[in-house]
């Protein structure tokens, strides 16, 4: 065999601890202009180090054709469209990526006197407003970096609330339809799941709350609409039952993108929400992060934010710790400043018209997309749907094809696959999240990609369980990986 | 039409044509499922929608006015070259998401198998996730995991451990069930204070959490803390704020750190007034499967071709929900890719001058300090590129002057150090040149007199 392969402009591309060599430079560091310090004086020999064993020495274009290689690798939103469920893979305005790089707030320090930093003060206690707008709640807190961060806020001010009122509560309830962040949440800020099961439309039976809902519950936990793109119909009067034994509604808000200007969360009783910048309002998700999720409560939850809490005195913007009911704090500083400049960034471009819109076309894509699929792919809960829709193999199972084959045939068709096997609750899902931003001739590309899919599984299933083949790799060991774990690259030591 | 319709592509037609292939008559029609007296009647109260070009004046003027700065505790002013934000701005690595889906994901895991790695080498331990969300939250993971891997309750925190660390520790635990102790430093050094914390150990303590270099600057020696913890059957958790100085010092894990968590801002990402941030997280292999957030492994495709996958995932949200070692989802993924590239550019020989010169101004600032009368270094413990600064006037007005020279002097370490009311923490990084510093000693000389 020949030694090097024609892979075409999909390189192979070695990590960068296989590259390069001694002597080799990509540095460039400010002038020498005072004495280098003998380390060796001032710091005890057996505190120093001798060298950086395993670092690479490249040069700087090693570097650049390195990572632009990897990129080359990936699939992002500006490489077509991503309907991964659940995660909003929406647009991400170029400008307000332009606009985090400004100095102004790129190189300024989280210490900067408050006198100085007036601007991102006020920038900041804006976003607090245009948040609580439009979420119907009362203060927000900017802190939490994601939208489980956020979650685990919410759950402590719930904690601190009720122990403030002197209850000690242990449980909480969440419905199986939850995102595991959900149930993990709930363990961390040491209560017990109890999980509700959904009813045959899909939504939470108030009935159902009402059984379990007692003096030990702390709060439920709801996401609305929930992971199966339905609007949770009962939520107000749960909110009611909840509230009646003196308990909490925590909603998460990863699915806001179908709300905006259509109704707001705090209407329907819910206490406490989270919002997934990095979802709704535009923000990129950066291949996993960085994200930011703010949480906003209704009043009664207000004193127990974490600190510190932007305040407006007069003209005056300021950051106050002075909050004796605090849980404290959740991360160090106040937040993921730069994805919260982004998100207020589109909240101007967008207006209120604009996030009704954002909403109405993110609804009217995913139930155009619902249309279309059904008879080619099994629906279990055949009824308008929100901003997403859950499909299953189950009309596929026949030919010995399954959701796993479905994604991976996508990719040789140049798609992102939806996200699969999950919510948990319908056996094989396919969750698909158009977003308002696809066009009907992307949204209708996919849609005949999704046919002519659902043919190949009876006419030549072993497309799909072949797939992908048009990728940088074919299916990889999964299993292999979690035996024997190999985590970093231990090549020539 | 509107202007925000760039980003949202339908036209009217095609809005037609939709709802008919729905079935539905007006758009309103598909929110039928949403009861009708909680639907609004009105729009929201924000304000009108800005063009791009309005945008970018709108944003002009809420900057903040850059200045010469000494502040660091915690943030650092480094350099950042540019083919860090070059590369990262490709849209392929930033408008991805989690790497689901490995077949069209592998430059982000591969990226991430190489962050792991270079944190690894960095801090001399044997496994690293793909980040948390900043340093604070993950020493607060480390402290939760180090309770779960011993069973113990009881964890101790020394005072030079960042004080906002600290904070969002004590966030993290419930009090019911947890314990924290906090261990005070030695007057003179500015170190942990070795025997009060030697008095305080036992077989109840599950860790000890120092920072080296801690919240004064000062570097701590943590051999010998390591064994006595480790004799007692407890973690040692080192915490660090400022990785550069591993660019020279020994790394924890050679001093016998069980898990080293802390802050990579300085690894190339901006100060962007307190994050995004970067959590770094590492620990020895025996305790992988306890360990908070995503992993990459190394594997094959059906070619037994080199690949990367998301691995370990029992240990995860989406799997093991209410039995999860974290509920973290997203994590700073592109900050760990700043690093990545940032470090790879630096590489060997550029970490090290680069610790080199921060050492070398600091050591230069501390020199021409000597000269100014009314200040001293507070601490005699060796130092990195901070230290702490005692002054004989008020450090609030002091402060106050050198802001009318447009220059940030320090911070003042009264916030969260009532006793040190008369301290500055002072940091000098490679960002400030001679000329800066001798600038910034004039305007503190002549603050000390006036």
């Amino acid at each position: 065999m020949a030694k090097i392969k024609d892979t075409g402009l999909i390189q192979d591309e070695p990590l960068i601890f296989e590259q390069g060599g001694k002597g080799r430079k990509g540095y460039s560091l400010p002038r020498w202009d005072v004495e280098v310090a003998e380390a060796q004086s001032l710091i005890p020999t057996q505190l120093l180090r001798e060298e950086l064993i395993g670092f690479p020495q490249l040069s700087e274009v090693d570097v650049v054709r390195h990572f632009t290689r990897l990129s080359q690798w990936n699939y992002g939103v500006d490489s077509g469209l991503y309907p991964l469920g659940s995660c909003t893979m929406k647009y991400n305005p170029k400008v307000n990526e332009e606009i985090v790089k400004m100095s102004g707030f790129s190189n300024i320090h989280p210490y900067t006197p408050e006198d100085l930093s007036q601007g991102i003060l006020k920038l900041m206690h804006e976003l607090q407003s245009f948040l609580a707008e439009i979420t119907g709640m009362d203060e927000v807190s900017l802190q939490p970096a994601a939208g489980a961060h956020g979650e685990l806020a919410g759950m402590m001010m719930v904690r601190a609330c009720l122990e403030a009122r002197g209850e000690r509560r242990k449980k909480v309830l969440v419905p199986d339809t939850a995102h595991g962040t959900n149930c993990s949440t709930s363990t961390i800020a040491s209560y017990q799941m109890v999980e509700i099961k959904s009813n045959e439309k899909g939504v939470i039976p108030s009935e159902k709350v009402a059984e379990l809902m007692d003096d030990e519950v702390a709060a439920i936990m709801v996401t609305n609409p929930n992971t199966l793109g339905l609007f949770e119909e009962n939520l107000g009067k749960i909110a009611e039952v909840v509230h009646r034994k003196g308990g909490f509604v925590y909603c998460d808000g990863a699915n806001l993108n179908a709300l905006m200007g259509i109704l707001k969360l705090g209407d329907l009783g819910v206490d406490v929400v989270h919002i997934n910048l990095h979802k709704t309002f535009s923000t990129p998700h950066g291949g996993g992060g960085p994200g930011a999720g703010p949480v906003a409560v209704k009043n009664e939850l207000a004193p127990y934010l974490p600190i510190p809490v932007i305040e407006k005195d007069g003209e005056i913007y300021r950051l106050n710790d002075d909050r004796p009911y605090s849980i404290g704090k959740m991360r160090a500083f106040y937040g993921n400043f730069g994805v919260l400049v982004k998100a207020y960034a589109y909240i101007l471009s967008m207006g209120a018209e604009g996030l009704k819109r954002v909403s109405e076309m993110a609804v009217l894509n995913a139930n155009y997309l619902m249309k279309k699929l059904k008879g080619h792919y099994h629906l279990p809960y055949d009824r308008p749907c929100m901003h997403e829709c859950v499909f299953t193999d189950r009309f596929q199972e026949k030919y010995h094809v399954s959701t796993l084959d479905i994604a991976k045939r996508l990719i040789d068709y140049g798609f992102h696959p939806p996200t699969i096997y999950f919510p948990l609750v319908v056996k094989g899902a396919l969750m698909m999240e158009p977003t308002e931003t696809e066009s009907k001739e992307s949204i209708d590309r996919f849609i005949e990609t999704m046919v002519q899919i659902a043919e190949e599984a009876k006419e030549h299933p072993d497309l799909l369980r072949q797939a992908p083949q048009r990728a940088k790799v074919r299916r990889l060991d999964e299993v292999l990986a979690a035996r024997k774990p190999k985590l970093r690259w231990t090549g020539n030591q | 039409m509107q202007d925000f319709n760039r980003y949202i592509p339908h036209t009217e037609e095609e809005i037609h044509k939709m709802l008919d292939a729905i079935g539905i008559r007006k758009l309103e029609d598909l929110f039928q499922t949403i009861p009708r007296e909680v639907r609004l009647s009105k729009a929201l109260n924000l304000p009108e929608p800005l063009p791009e070009p309005e945008l970018f004046h709108h944003f002009q003027r809420l900057q903040t006015p850059v200045m010469s700065s000494f502040l660091g505790a915690g943030a650092y002013h480094h350099f950042i070259p540019a083919i860090v934000s070059s590369l990262v701005s490709r849209s392929e690595f930033y408008t991805a998401y989690t790497p689901y889906q490995p077949e069209i994901s592998q430059g982000t895991l591969q990226a991430i198998f190489e962050y792991q790695t270079l944190m690894c080498q960095l801090t001399g331990m044997e496994v690293s996730n793909a980040s948390l969300y900043d340093g604070a939250s993950s020493l607060a993971e480390a402290v939760m995991m180090a309770n779960r891997v011993t069973r113990r309750k009881k964890v101790l925190l020394s005072q030079t451990l960042h004080p906002e660390y600290r904070r969002v520790i004590q966030t993290y635990i419930d009090p019911d069930q947890q314990e924290i102790i906090l261990i005070p430093y030695e007057k003179g050094g500015g170190r942990t204070d070795e025997k009060m914390l030697f008095d305080l150990l036992n077989e109840e303590v599950s860790a000890v959490v120092i920072q080296s270099p801690n919240f004064f600057g000062v570097i701590e020696d943590l051999r010998p803390i390591g064994e006595k913890i480790h004799h007692l059957g407890g973690l040692m958790i080192v915490g660090f704020s400022e990785p550069i100085a591993y660019g020279m010092l020994h790394p924890p894990g050679a001093t016998g750190a069980d898990i080293v968590a802390g802050e990579g801002q300085s690894l190339g990402i901006p100060l962007s007034y307190g994050g995004p941030y970067l959590g770094i997280f590492t620990t020895q292999e025996r305790f992988v499967r306890n360990m908070p957030g995503r992993l990459v492994g190394e594997t094959i495709d059906l070619d037994g071709k080199r690949g990367f996958v998301l691995t370990l995932a029992t240990r995860e949200q989406h799997i093991r929900r209410e039995r999860a070692t974290s509920n973290i989802c997203t994590n700073e993924g592109l900050c760990a890719l700043m690093a990545t590239v940032y470090l790879s550019c630096l590489g060997k020989e550029g970490l090290r001058e680069l610790a080199m010169m921060n050492l070398s101004r600091a050591e230069y600032t501390k020199k021409i300090i000597s000269l100014i009368h009314g200040c001293k270094v507070n601490f005699t413990g060796p130092t990195f590129n901070e230290f702490v600064l005692k002054i004989e006037k008020d450090p609030k007005k002091v402060l106050e002057k050198l802001k009318k020279e447009k220059i940030i002097g320090g911070f003042p370490l009264v916030k969260f150090y009532p006793e040190l009311d008369h301290h500055l923490l002072v940091t000098v990084t490679e960002m400030n040149k001679r000329e800066e510093i001798d600038r910034w000693a004039n305007a503190l000389e002549r603050a000390l007199k006036g």
